[in-house]
């Protein structure tokens, strides 16, 4: 069984948007604070600290999964997805577009976790209802927008896909 | 926040965890999706020696149907638990719960055995697991031993499990083939700590009259609270039963009261959504049957 003291750094290594990364925690170090301040994937953003607001939400092994109530040492060999992943070569995915053309971010405080949320219920939900966009979206708090304008670019985003 | 420093323990079986919780009891807490022990740590409301880790140990994530009931891992997400065929056919009262519990987001990861052990009084994992007569398995270095649910849930976040105890898993009784269900809950939003949640599990005989009812409401008192319907055995489902189930249901409760409601708002969230699930729960029994 793998033990590490309360003020042991331990190697972690796991893979962040396809590229093997390694940094160093000890036991308390939340996997957003691990991914921002030892990787410096500043993409996550630190919002709560308790799993409400879900500004750090990334895709965990898939799925879309709070970093701020999960450990580092928890992650060692976890796949790891976060906004940086999303463009290709500079290019805006078919959802970052999207939110683009609606408007749907003003600070953009919320938007990187949104952005994750969405990915990963496309995946499970191609064609969303809007109440199933809702739904999901209740997992994020915006302060900016109001929402309407993230589940338009959501649902555009999921008829641009399925028309592609 | 950040959480004061602690020791990490990865178990890599189900002895591992014990053996350290033999050693450190309350010095220990078992962490699995972390949804409700993540924020417990990083906002120092518990400042464990020692996290002990079981998201990592094998097998602990199964949904197993065993002859009368089905037994789903501790470490089990509610995503797993919603996606499940097994649970979707033998635990109809769970699936129709599981999408009342957090958000898209917290139920990839968080797990059914963490809600059980942590027992918040309006979760809603408890509140199922009570209204369906199942079972908590524990087990520790001495002994492994089964609790029923009513039994387990004790107060606040608090629960019959020792020091040295840790959660493997739950057993739920498979629902009767003609049984109804539904779930109901009021929240500030969808997703949120409940007010109040109503379970029910109702079964109707030939001449549409209650031949079993199962019926218990969460977020009113500090635990689960099941209420006792043997009054209303043979009678049909209409406006004065329910009126009266929902009169004698509220009558012993000792509703909280917090920021977020009064007791009186809860003991007439409670009347409304008996109620509602009463009613919902012996439609779907009238499609069951036929």
């Amino acid at each position: 069984m793998l033990h590490v003291k309360a003020d042991e750094r331990r190697r972690i290594e796991l893979t962040v948007n396809g590229r093997r990364r390694v940094g160093h925690a000890e036991p308390r170090m939340l996997l957003t604070d691990f991914l921002r301040h030892e990787l410096q994937v500043l993409g996550v953003h630190v919002g709560c600290e308790h799993g409400v607001c879900g500004a750090c939400t990334i895709l965990r092994d898939g799925r879309a999964v709070r970093s701020c109530t999960q450990y580092a040492v928890q992650a060692d060999g976890a796949q790891i997805s976060t906004v940086e992943g999303l463009a290709h070569e500079g290019k805006l995915n078919v959802l970052q577009r999207a939110f683009t053309r609606h408007h749907a971010l003003q600070c953009g405080f919320c938007t990187a976790g949104i952005l994750m949320s969405a990915t990963h219920f496309l995946t499970t939900t191609p064609r969303p209802t809007e109440a199933q966009v809702r739904d999901m979206l209740s997992g994020h708090i915006c302060r900016c927008t109001g929402y309407a304008p993230i589940v338009a670019a959501i649902l555009d985003a999921a008829q641009t896909a399925g028309d592609t | 926040m950040k959480p004061a420093r602690f020791d990490y323990y990865r178990a890599g079986s189900i002895a591992d965890a014990t053996g350290v919780l033999a050693e450190l009891g309350e010095d220990a807490a078992v962490l699995a999706g972390g949804l409700s022990l993540g924020p417990m740590l990083n906002l120092r409301l518990v400042r464990p020696r020692a996290v002990i880790d079981i998201t990592r140990v094998p097998r602990l994530d199964t949904v197993e149907l065993r002859n009368g009931s089905v037994a789903t891992g501790a470490a089990l997400t509610q995503t797993d638990a919603l996606e499940s065929d097994v649970v979707r056919r033998e635990i109809p009262l769970l699936a129709l719960a599981l999408p009342w519990v957090g958000h898209f987001q917290t139920r990839n990861r968080g797990t059914l055995g963490g809600s059980v052990a942590h027992a918040d009084p309006s979760a809603e994992i408890p509140l199922c697991l009570v209204v369906s007569g199942g079972t908590i398995v524990l087990r520790s270095q001495r002994r492994e031993r089964r609790v029923r649910a009513e039994k387990f849930f004790l107060g606040m976040l608090t629960t019959a499990r020792q020091p040295d105890e840790l959660v493997v898993g739950l057993e739920w009784p498979r629902a009767p083939a003609d049984a109804g269900h539904a779930f109901e809950e009021v929240a500030q939003r969808h997703g949120d700590f409940a007010i109040c949640a109503a379970a029910c599990r109702i079964r109707l005989d030939g001449g549409d009259r209650i031949a079993s009812l199962d019926l218990g409401l969460g977020g009113v008192e500090s635990r689960p609270a099941p209420v006792d319907t043997a009054a209303f055995l043979g009678r049909p489902v209409d406006a004065s039963m329910v009126q009266e189930l929902g009169d004698q249901a509220v009558r012993p409760l000792a509703p909280l009261e917090d920021h977020v409601a009064t007791a009186d708002y809860r003991l007439a969230l409670a009347r409304v959504l008996i109620s509602r699930v009463v009613h919902d729960a012996a439609a779907d029994a009238r499609t069951r049957r036929t």
